[in-house]
C-alpha cells in the first residue's frame, strides 16, 4: 500500500487525508504529486473520469478541504445556464477568501467579462501565491452550453494568466468532450470501479459506535453476498445496508444470538434481503414505507409495489382507439383490406406469412400511422356505428398526453397528422380484455 | 332562477368536501414524513388520479388549498406546459413560493424589494437564502401569529407537478437532481399527479434519479365511484326539485363511460340541463321546494294556467270534472297543489324504494338489473320495471336467496326506511321487523333442529356403515319432500312484500301527473349540445347552406346545384364529384359554368370561352377557403392539383 508522502504538506494531515479515502491511495497520491506545492502552477486542467459512485467528487472535496487548498466547488446540473455557473463561481470565490465583506452582485454574461472579473478577485485577495482550484462537477453538462465555454475552461491559466487549475469531473470519457474545433487537451486521470474487496472495505468504514466493527463487517458481507450481482454502486449499497441493519440486529437484541453467531444471524437476514432487492432496490416500494413494515413485522403482500397497480382504466372509446392505434402501428398498411373489411377476397398462405411478419413488426417497433386510418380502424372494430363527434377526436389528443400514443412529425401539421403507437402488446391485451 | 346558482354552489360544495375527504388520509401521512425527513432522499407522493384529466384541475386546488391550510405555507403548483426547460422551471417555481410567502408576510415593502431582485437570478441558492429568511423570520413571529402556529416549526415546500406524464425527461431529471442536493437545507415535498399508472415514474426516470426519491403511493378513487357519489347526492335526493329523466340521464351517463370519464364534464352537462330546463320550459317556475311551490302556485297567470292545461300529463288526467278544471283558474290551482304534493310524496317513497331494492338486486348472481345503483334508477324511470324480464329473473333469483344473506339485506333495508323522511314507511318498518323477528325465530327452531339431528346420528353411530348410509339418504329424502319448510314459505312472503313495494312505489315518473314540472328530458338536445360534431356540421353547412342562412332562395331539393348559394358551397359540392387529385382548370370550369348558368343574360362572355375575371378571382377565393377549413391540400404529385383530404363518409 503506497503511503502518501509529500514534502508540502505535515505528515498529520496526510494521515488523516489517507485514513478519509481508504481505496483510493494511488489516485490521490498522482493528484499530490500533480499538484505540487502550494505556489508551484500545475496543470491548466485535470479531467477526471469514472464511473457513478467511483468516489470522484467526495475524493476530490476532501482532499483540498484537508489540505485546505483554495478551492472552488461547482455542480454543473445545478448551474445549468454558462451566466449561473460563471456568476457562481465568482460568488464562491468571494467567500472563500475573505468572510466580512459580504458577496456583491455581480453581473457575469460572456467568458470575457469572467476573465475580467476572476482577475480582479484574484488580485485583491492572498491568493497569487497559491494554485486555485476550480472544481466542475458534472461536467459533461458543459457541453451543452455555449460552444467557448469548455475550451475557455480548459485554458484558463493561460487566459488569465493567473495560477489556476481547472478540474473536470465526469462520468464520461474524455473522447466525448472533444469538440470539433479542438482544444487544450487536459491532463485525464481515470478513477477504476471499486472491487468488492474494496466495497466491503468502505461500507465497513463507518460502522455504528453501538456494535463492534467486526459484527458490521459481517453484515456488510452477508449484505455484499446478496446485492453484488445486481448493484456496485456504493451510495446504494450504503442505503441498503443502513436499511437492512437493524433487521439484522434483531436476534441479538432479543438475545436469541450473540454476535459470534454468524451462521443464525444469516439465516434470519437472508430471506429479508432477497425481498429488499425485490422490492426497496427497485423502488418499488419507498425506504419509508420499507422501515414501517420492518417495524411493524407485518405481511409484505399487503403492500403493493408501483407496478402492481399497471392497470389503466380508461374509457370505452378510448380503449378501442387505442386497440386500433396499436393495429394500426403494427400491421402494414396492405393488410388492413384483408382484417377488417367482410368481403375479403383470398386469404392464401396467411398462416405463415403472417406468424413471420408478426414477430419482425415486433422487433422492428411501432411505425406511424395517419389519422384517417386509426379512425377507418377504428369504424371497422366497435360494433356500433361512432359518429366522430369532437369527443373522439379530444380523446385522441388525450391519448397523446397521457403518452400513450405520440405525434410524429410537425405540432403544428393540421392537415393529416401522423401518429405512432408507444404502448406495449401485454397493455393492450389488458385493455382489449 | 336563483334555484340553479343554489344547486350550482351546493354542488361544488358537494364535490370539494368529496375530495377532501379523500385526500384527508393522505395529508396525514405528509406531515408525518415532514417530521422525520432523513438521507438524500426527496419524499414523494405519487397520486394516481386516473384518466380523466379535465378532474385534476379542481382536485389540485382543493389539495394545494388544504395543504396550504395544514400543512405549510409553500405550495407551488407546475404545469408541464409552463416548464418546457429547467430554467422556466426554476422560475415559475419561485415565482410561485415567493408570491405566497409575500401574502403571508402581509408584504412590508423591504422584502418585496428583495423578492424582485431575487428574481433575476433563479437558482436553487437563491431559493435556499429565500427559505431560510423566510423561516428565520416565522420563527420570530410566531407567538404573535395564529396562522403560523399551526404549521410545523420548518415548514416544507411542497411542489407539485400537475401532469407528470407531459414532463420532458430532463427536466423532471435535472431538478430532482438538484434539488436531493440540497435537501437539508431546503426540506422539499414533491407530489407527482400521475393518470395513467405509477410505472411512468420508472419510465420516465432512470434508476440513479429514481433512488434520490422515496417515493410512496397514494390512489384516488376511481372515476366511476366518484360519479355514484355524484348521482347519489343530486339524483337520489328529495333535496332538488329538478330531476333528470331516463334518456337524458342515459346520454349523460354514456357521454361519461364512453368518451372521457371526466366528472367535470358529467356536472358541466348537468348544470346545462338545468339551464335548458329553465329556459324552455315555461312552467318550471314551480320546479322548487315544494312549499315555495305552493306558494308560487297561488300566484299563477291566467296564461300560465293555460300552459298547465296543455301539459299532457294533465290532459290525460282532466277526464271528470273536465269542465271546472279547463275553466277557472282557482280551482285548477288547488288541484295543481294537490298534484304537487302527491308528486313530493312520491319522490320520498321512490328513493328509499329504490335502494331497498338495489340492496336486493345488487347481490344477486350476474346482476339482471345492473350492479350500480344508477342503472337500477334509468330502469326504473324508463317503464314499469316489474313488467321487464330482468325484474322477474331477478325475483327468481331473489327466492332462491339463503338465510344469512336475506337477514343481512332486510336489516340493510330498515336501515334504508328508518333513516329516511317518509311517512308512510312506519307501517313498511314494522313489517320489516316482523320478518326479521321471525327469521330469529326460526333460527332457534332450525338450531334445536339440527340438534336434534346430530343426536340422532351419534345414536346411529353404533350401528355399522351401511345403516348408517341409508338413514341418511333417508333423511335428506323426508327434507326435500317437505319442500316448503316454514323458512321457504318466509323467504317467498320476503320477497312477495318487496315485489309489491316497488309495483307500489316505483312506479315511472312519467305515469304521474305534473312531471314535465321537475323532469327535464329532452334528450336530443342535450346530446346535439354536448356531442359535437363538428366535421357533420360543416358539410351540413356547405351541402346545404339553407340550414344555416335561412334564407328562401337557397331552399334546394338536393340534386343539383344551385348558383345563388355562396361560392364555397358551390365549391364544395363539385369537390365532392371528384377523386383524390383534382385538377384545378376543370374545377375552375365546372365552377364557372354553375355561375354562368343563371345570370345567363350575357352569353357572348360565356361564349367567348375566356373566364371573367371575377369569377376567376371568387374561384381562388372559395378554393383557398377551402383549403383552411383542410378540405384540400395542394399536391406536390401533379402540378395544377390539389388532393382532396376528407372521404364521404363523416
Amino acid at each position: 500500500m503506497p503511503n502518501l508522502e509529500h514534502p508540502a504538506y505535515p505528515a498529520a494531515t496526510l494521515l488523516r487525508l489517507e485514513s478519509l479515502v481508504p481505496c483510493r491511495e494511488s489516485q490521490v497520491s498522482m493528484l499530490l504529486s500533480i499538484f505540487g506545492e502550494r505556489q508551484q502552477f500545475t496543470f491548466s486542467s485535470i479531467f477526471i473520469y469514472g464511473h457513478t459512485s467511483s468516489g470522484k467528487t467526495y475524493v476530490m472535496q476532501t482532499l483540498l478541504n484537508t489540505l485546505q487548498l483554495p478551492h472552488v466547488f461547482v455542480n454543473c446540473v445545478e448551474y445549468f445556464t454558462s451566466r449561473l455557473l460563471l456568476e457562481e463561481i465568482l460568488i464562491q470565490l468571494q467567500n472563500c477568501s475573505s468572510e466580512t465583506k459580504h458577496a456583491s452582485r455581480m453581473l457575469c454574461d460572456t467568458f470575457n467579462d469572467f476573465v475580467r472579473l476572476f482577475k480582479q478577485a484574484v488580485a485583491s485577495q492572498d491568493l497569487q501565491d497559491q494554485t486555485l482550484y476550480i472544481v466542475l462537477d458534472r461536467a459533461e453538462q458543459l457541453r451543452e452550453m455555449e460552444a467557448n465555454i469548455l475550451p475557455a475552461f480548459l485554458r484558463l491559466q493561460e487566459l488569465t494568466d493567473r495560477n489556476v487549475t481547472v478540474v473536470l469531473l465526469s462520468e464520461i470519457v474524455w473522447e466525448l468532450f472533444r469538440p470539433s474545433t479542438g482544444c487544450f487537451e487536459p491532463f485525464t486521470l481515470y478513477f477504476p470501479d471499486y472491487s468488492i474487496g474494496h466495497l466491503q472495505k468502505i461500507l465497513s468504514h463507518n460502522h455504528p459506535p453501538e456494535y463492534s466493527a467486526d459484527f458490521y463487517a459481517a453484515y456488510i458481507n452477508i449484505l455484499l453476498g446478496v446485492f453484488y450481482m445486481v448493484c456496485r454502486d456504493l451510495k446504494e449499497l450504503q442505503h441498503l445496508a443502513a436499511l437492512n441493519f437493524s433487521k439484522y440486529c434483531e436476534p441479538v437484541v432479543r438475545g436469541e444470538a450473540n454476535e459470534r453467531d454468524t451462521r443464525k444471524l444469516w439465516k434470519n437476514i437472508e430471506p429479508h434481503l432477497k425481498k429488499a432487492m425485490q422490492t426497496v432496490y427497485l423502488r418499488e416500494i419507498s425506504s419509508s414505507q420499507w422501515e414501517r413494515l420492518q417495524r411493524a413485522d407485518g405481511e409484505p403482500g399487503q403492500l403493493k409495489g408501483l407496478s402492481a397497480h399497471a392497470h389503466v382504466e380508461l374509457p370505452y372509446y378510448s380503449k378501442f382507439l387505442l386497440i386500433a392505434a396499436y393495429l394500426a402501428s403494427y400491421n402494414p398498411v396492405r393488410t388492413d383490406k384483408r382484417f377488417f373489411l367482410k368481403h375479403h377476397g383470398k386469404i392464401k398462405k396467411t398462416s405463415f406469412m403472417k406468424k413471420h411478419e408478426k414477430t419482425s413488426n415486433h422487433l422492428l417497433g411501432p411505425k406511424p400511422f395517419p389519422l384517417d386510418r386509426l379512425l377507418a380502424i377504428l369504424y371497422s372494430i366497435v360494433d356500433n356505428r361512432v359518429a366522430p363527434t369532437a369527443n373522439i377526436f379530444s380523446q385522441i389528443t388525450s391519448l397523446v398526453t397521457l403518452q400513450l400514443l405520440s405525434l410524429v412529425g410537425h405540432n403544428d401539421q393540421l392537415d393529416g397528422p401522423r401518429y405512432k403507437c408507444t404502448v406495449s402488446l401485454d397493455f393492450i391485451r389488458a385493455i382489449a380484455r | 332562477q336563483q334555484v340553479q346558482e343554489e344547486l350550482n354552489k351546493q354542488l361544488f360544495d358537494n364535490l370539494v368536501s368529496f375530495l377532501r375527504r379523500s385526500h384527508s388520509e393522505f395529508q396525514e401521512k405528509t406531515t408525518e414524513w415532514s417530521c422525520r425527513m432523513k438521507s438524500r432522499e426527496i419524499p414523494t407522493a405519487a397520486l394516481v388520479l386516473g384518466v380523466n384529466v379535465t378532474d385534476h384541475d379542481l382536485t389540485f386546488k382543493s389539495l394545494s388549498e388544504v395543504l396550504q391550510n395544514n400543512i405549510t405555507p409553500y405550495v407551488a403548483l407546475l404545469q408541464a406546459k409552463d416548464c418546457p426547460g429547467i430554467k422556466n422551471l426554476m422560475q415559475k417555481l419561485m415565482g410561485q413560493l415567493m408570491n405566497c410567502c409575500v401574502d403571508v408576510d402581509s408584504s412590508d415593502e423591504e422584502d418585496y424589494v428583495q423578492v424582485s431582485q431575487h428574481r433575476i437570478r433563479c437558482s436553487m441558492t437563491s431559493l435556499i437564502s429565500w427559505y431560510e429568511n423566510i423561516t428565520k423570520k416565522t420563527d420570530s413571529e410566531t407567538p404573535s401569529k395564529k396562522r403560523t402556529s399551526r404549521h410545523l416549526q420548518s415548514p416544507p415546500v411542497v411542489v407539485i407537478f400537475k401532469d407528470m406524464e407531459s414532463f420532458t425527461t430532463k427536466v423532471l431529471q435535472d431538478f430532482i437532481v438538484i434539488s436531493s442536493q440540497h435537501i437539508h437545507e431546503l426540506p422539499l415535498i414533491l407530489i407527482f399527479g400521475i393518470a395513467t399508472s405509477p410505472m411512468i415514474i420508472h419510465s420516465l426516470l432512470p434508476h440513479s434519479v429514481s433512488s434520490l426519491l422515496c417515493i410512496e403511493l397514494f390512489q384516488s378513487l376511481s372515476c366511476k365511484e366518484h360519479l355514484s357519489t355524484i348521482i347519489d347526492k343530486l339524483l337520489l335526493t328529495t333535496q332538488f326539485a329538478f330531476k333528470l329523466s331516463e334518456k337524458v340521464l342515459q346520454v349523460l351517463i354514456n357521454i361519461f363511460l364512453y368518451h372521457d370519464f371526466s366528472v367535470q364534464n358529467f356536472i358541466k352537462g348537468f348544470q346545462l340541463c338545468i339551464v335548458e330546463h329553465f329556459h324552455s320550459q315555461p312552467l318550471s317556475v314551480l320546479c322548487c321546494q315544494l312549499v315555495e311551490a305552493k306558494k308560487r302556485v297561488n300566484s299563477l297567470s291566467h296564461s300560465q294556467c293555460e300552459n298547465i292545461r296543455r301539459l299532457p300529463s294533465f290532459r290525460s288526467q282532466v277526464s271528470e270534472k273536465q269542465i271546472a278544471l279547463l275553466t277557472t283558474d282557482n280551482f285548477l290551482k288547488e288541484v295543481i297543489q294537490k298534484l304537487l304534493e302527491d308528486l313530493h310524496v312520491y319522490h320520498e317513497n321512490y328513493v328509499p324504494v329504490l335502494r331497498c331494492l338495489h340492496v336486493f338486486t345488487s347481490s344477486l348472481p350476474k346482476y339482471p338489473l345492473g350492479k350500480q345503483i344508477r342503472e337500477l334508477h334509468c330502469a326504473c324511470l324508463e317503464n314499469r320495471v316489474w313488467e321487464t324480464e330482468e325484474y322477474e329473473s331477478s325475483l327468481q333469483l331473489a327466492r332462491m336467496l339463503n338465510k344469512s344473506d336475506l337477514v343481512t339485506m332486510l336489516q340493510k333495508c330498515v336501515e334504508i326506511f328508518v333513516s329516511s323522511s317518509g311517512k308512510e314507511f312506519d307501517k313498511v318498518v314494522e313489517k320489516l321487523k316482523e320478518f326479521l323477528a321471525q327469521f330469529q325465530k326460526l333460527e332457534g327452531a332450525c338450531q334445536e333442529r339440527g340438534e336434534s339431528i346430530s343426536s340422532q346420528k351419534e345414536l346411529q353411530k353404533k350401528t355399522d356403515l351401511y345403516h348408517l348410509q341409508k338413514t341418511l339418504l333417508e333423511l335428506k329424502e323426508s327434507r326435500r319432500s317437505k319442500k316448503l319448510t316454514k323458512f321457504e314459505m318466509l323467504r317467498f312472503e320476503v320477497v312477495d312484500f318487496i315485489d309489491n313495494l316497488v309495483r307500489n312505489y316505483l312506479v315511472p315518473a312519467d305515469h304521474k301527473t305534473l312531471h314535465e314540472i321537475m323532469y327535464f328530458n329532452t334528450a336530443s338536445a342535450l346530446r346535439e349540445h354536448l356531442n359535437a360534431a363538428p366535421r357533420i356540421a360543416l358539410h351540413t353547412a356547405l351541402n346545404n347552406p339553407y340550414c344555416y342562412l335561412k334564407n328562401q332562395a337557397l331552399r334546394s331539393d338536393g340534386g343539383y346545384i344551385s348558383n345563388k348559394a355562396p361560392d364555397i358551397c358551390i365549391v364544395y359540392k363539385l369537390h365532392l364529384e371528384c377523386g383524390r387529385l383534382i385538377n384545378l382548370v376543370d374545377w375552375l370550369e365546372a365552377f364557372s359554368t354553375v355561375v354562368m348558368a343563371v345570370e345567363g343574360t350575357n352569353e357572348d362572355a360565356a361564349a367567348s370561352d375566356q373566364v371573367d375575371d371575377t369569377i376567376h378571382a371568387r374561384f381562388i377565393q372559395a378554393v383557398s377557403e377551402l383549403e383552411l377549413l383542410g378540405f384540400i391540400k395542394p399536391s406536390k404529385q401533379k402540378t395544377d392539383h390539389v388532393a382532396r383530404l376528407t372521404w364521404g363518409g363523416c
